[in-house]
């Protein structure tokens, strides 16, 4: 069996309230195998965005343990959580978040400019991806010229960039029409095919029926974890 | 790693022109204000140096004493207490470098049909080495000059001017008070010393020439004054002091009672002029520092809404791995850029306004590499001190709400 890409155990983070600790994630276990795509789901407040921020490295859990990639992550400083965010993880944001000054090559080159990469092979890599996700004639546009179904293309070529892990995607299709959701959704469901693991937030069935794997938030806790096409 | 990030730094600047514009002007004013201060200052140095240079250096003269006849004193040099073997015990002194007894006054000048009235000067060869005034046409007097009282003069640009007009003066005879004297030289041009005078306007002939033909003298030999060169600044006070204790000795002073001479220090009045324009020029420099400071303040007002405004794409930048450093040299970067900026043109512009101010008044002006320097220093100091903070907030940002920010 293959180590997986990520392994939770007993994860759990507090914050500091006026009304005291409030414990959004209370002690949460999961396996994430390599070449999974599984959708995340929950209503607001049921922590599901605790677990997506740890699970990027975007914070650190006040308790258990986080192995990304067989590495324990829970305790890392910051400098090598972001060394994570850029080599090993991909992000897709429900608002695309493309710097609006870039050219959209620039945009799916810019992590690679965190990773001390040469310029001749940023340019090509970023030409080359957006190529795959069919912007290929666009790389000197910038972001504002192009429509929301297509910004969301260039940010998945970008999270793609560094040949990451893992790709960590927050509501991806939450600022787009349904047709253009479909797209984008098959788009992921293309780079699965290619052995890139996916962990997706959402909170609409449509979506999560494209993944293979539904695991359920509520209340700080997993209660459900079951793979598309069983009954619920 | 630094060169894409200069790139960013350009767009970042050229992503609101209005706004680095402004925030640069305060540096464009700041650096040149400095810029112009420093030139005028240094050039007002300039020209008091050159005034100084042009007197000669470390100079101190000796004046014979006054005498009271009937209540009526004479002022200086009204005495006739010194004389050319003073000058020659001095010039044997450690320290002394040149010794040149003069005797001078104002004539009238007449050549042909021109006249004019310029100082002349009875002295000896060693007066214009003391002045380190040269000959640009024609040749000096020597000492045997001075012993046989020939009649000879050197003249100075003004004097040759106004009576020689376009002729060239050397080997024509003029009269000094009737008596004619061939000119042998003409001295090279000085300007005007720091009173204002001509020293240009000045004829020198050998001494003794002077006291026997054109100003009579009481005493054979007696000179009303010794001027005397120092080997250095340094040394001047205490070759002063020697020459005093010589000259008593020399008269026959008992203590207690009054040097019969008076002693003058030329460059201390030039060098006091020298520290106040030095004075000046600092606190012009101060003041126009502080432009600098308010320009800095100006960069770091502008860095901190630049940092709140992109809150979001400082989310996005950490979130896909930029860390804190990268963050921090990223808005630092961008403050060092509009301060070089803002210095550059205002170097530019300080030098056109140096320029214009030398064009339009005559006003000297002294534009050094060092000026320059010293201000690009300070601009990316002020970059790099004013730019730090908002950086440093930039870089701190935590990576959940900058990208949560709106």
């Amino acid at each position: 069996m293959m180590q997986p890409v990520i392994r939770v155990a007993g994860l759990g983070k507090s914050y500091e309230t006026a009304a005291g600790l409030f414990p959004a994630l209370k002690g949460v276990d999961l396996d994430v195998r390599p070449g999974e795509f599984i959708a995340i789901m929950g209503p607001s407040g049921s922590g599901k965005s605790t677990f997506m921020n740890l699970l990027g490295c975007l914070d650190t859990p006040t308790v258990g343990d986080y192995f990304l990639a067989g590495e324990n992550v829970a305790h890392m400083d910051k400098d090598a959580l972001a060394l994570l965010r850029n080599r090993t993880l991909g992000f897709v944001f429900q608002g695309f978040n493309l710097l609006p000054r870039m050219s959209l090559q620039d945009n799916v080159a810019l992590p690679l400019v965190y990773a001390g990469v040469d310029r001749e092979t940023r340019q090509a890599k970023a030409r080359e991806l957006l190529a795959k996700v069919g912007l290929g004639n666009y790389a000197e546009s910038l972001p504002n010229r192009i429509s929301g179904g297509q910004q969301q293309r260039v940010a998945i070529a970008r999270a793609l960039v560094n040949e990451p892990r893992l790709i960590l995607a927050d509501e991806p299709t939450g600022n787009l029409d349904s047709h253009t959701s479909e797209e984008i959704m098959r788009l992921f469901e293309e780079l699965n095919g290619e052995g890139i693991t996916i962990v997706l937030v959402t909170h609409e069935p449509d979506i999560a029926a494209h993944c293979k794997r539904q695991v359920r938030f509520l209340d700080g806790q997993i209660v459900s974890d079951q793979l598309t096409g069983d009954s619920a | 790693m630094i060169h894409p990030m200069l790139g960013e730094a350009w767009l970042a600047m050229g992503a609101n022109r209005l706004r680095t514009a402004l925030t640069m002007l305060g540096m464009v004013i700041g650096v040149g204000a400095v810029v112009i201060m420093m030139a005028i200052g240094q050039g007002a140095q300039y020209a008091v140096q050159q005034t100084i240079s042009t007197m000669g250096s470390n100079l101190f003269i000796v004046l014979s004493g006054s005498f009271t006849t009937a209540g009526v004193r004479s002022g200086s040099a009204g005495a006739p207490t010194l004389n050319v073997a003073d000058a020659q015990t001095i010039a044997e002194l450690d320290g002394v470098v040149n010794v040149a007894p003069t005797h001078q006054g104002t004539r009238q000048l007449v050549y042909g049909s021109q006249n004019w009235s310029s100082q002349v000067i009875g002295t000896t060869p060693e007066y214009l080495d003391a002045r380190a005034w040269s000959i640009v046409n024609g040749a000096g007097f020597g000492d045997s000059d001075v012993r046989s009282a020939t009649r000879v003069a050197i003249i100075g640009k003004t004097v040759a001017e106004n009576l020689f007009g376009d002729d060239d003066p050397v080997g024509k005879t003029m009269r000094i008070q009737q008596n004619p004297f061939i000119v042998i030289g003409v001295l090279g041009s000085k300007g005007q010393n720091l009173d204002g005078r001509d020293q240009d306007d000045t004829v020198i002939i050998p001494l003794t020439t002077a006291q026997r033909k054109v100003f009579g003298t009481p005493f054979l030999g007696s000179v009303r004054m010794i001027m005397v060169q120092a080997e250095s600044a340094e040394t001047m006070p205490r070759t002063m002091e020697s020459v005093t204790s010589l000259l008593r000795q020399r008269h026959r002073l008992r203590e207690g009672v009054p040097d019969d001479f008076f002693m003058r220090n030329l460059s201390a009045a030039a060098e006091s002029e020298a520290e106040t324009t030095r004075t000046m020029s600092i606190l012009l420099g101060a003041i126009a520092s502080i432009s600098l400071l308010v320009g800095g303040i100006g960069i770091m007002n502008i860095m901190l809404v630049s940092v709140t405004e992109r809150t979001r794409e400082i989310g996005i930048r950490m979130a896909i791995g930029a860390r804190q450093r990268d963050i921090l040299s990223q808005f630092l970067l961008e403050a060092v850029m509009i301060s070089f900026a803002g210095c550059l043109l205002g170097l530019l512009l300080g030098l056109a306004i140096a320029l214009a101010i030398n064009a339009f008044t005559g006003m000297v002006i002294v534009i050094s590499g060092s000026a320059a320097l010293i201000a690009f220093v300070v601009a990316a100091g002020v970059g790099i001190f004013f730019g730090w903070y908002p950086a440093q907030k930039a870089a701190r940002l935590d990576p959940i709400e900058a990208l949560r920010y709106q």
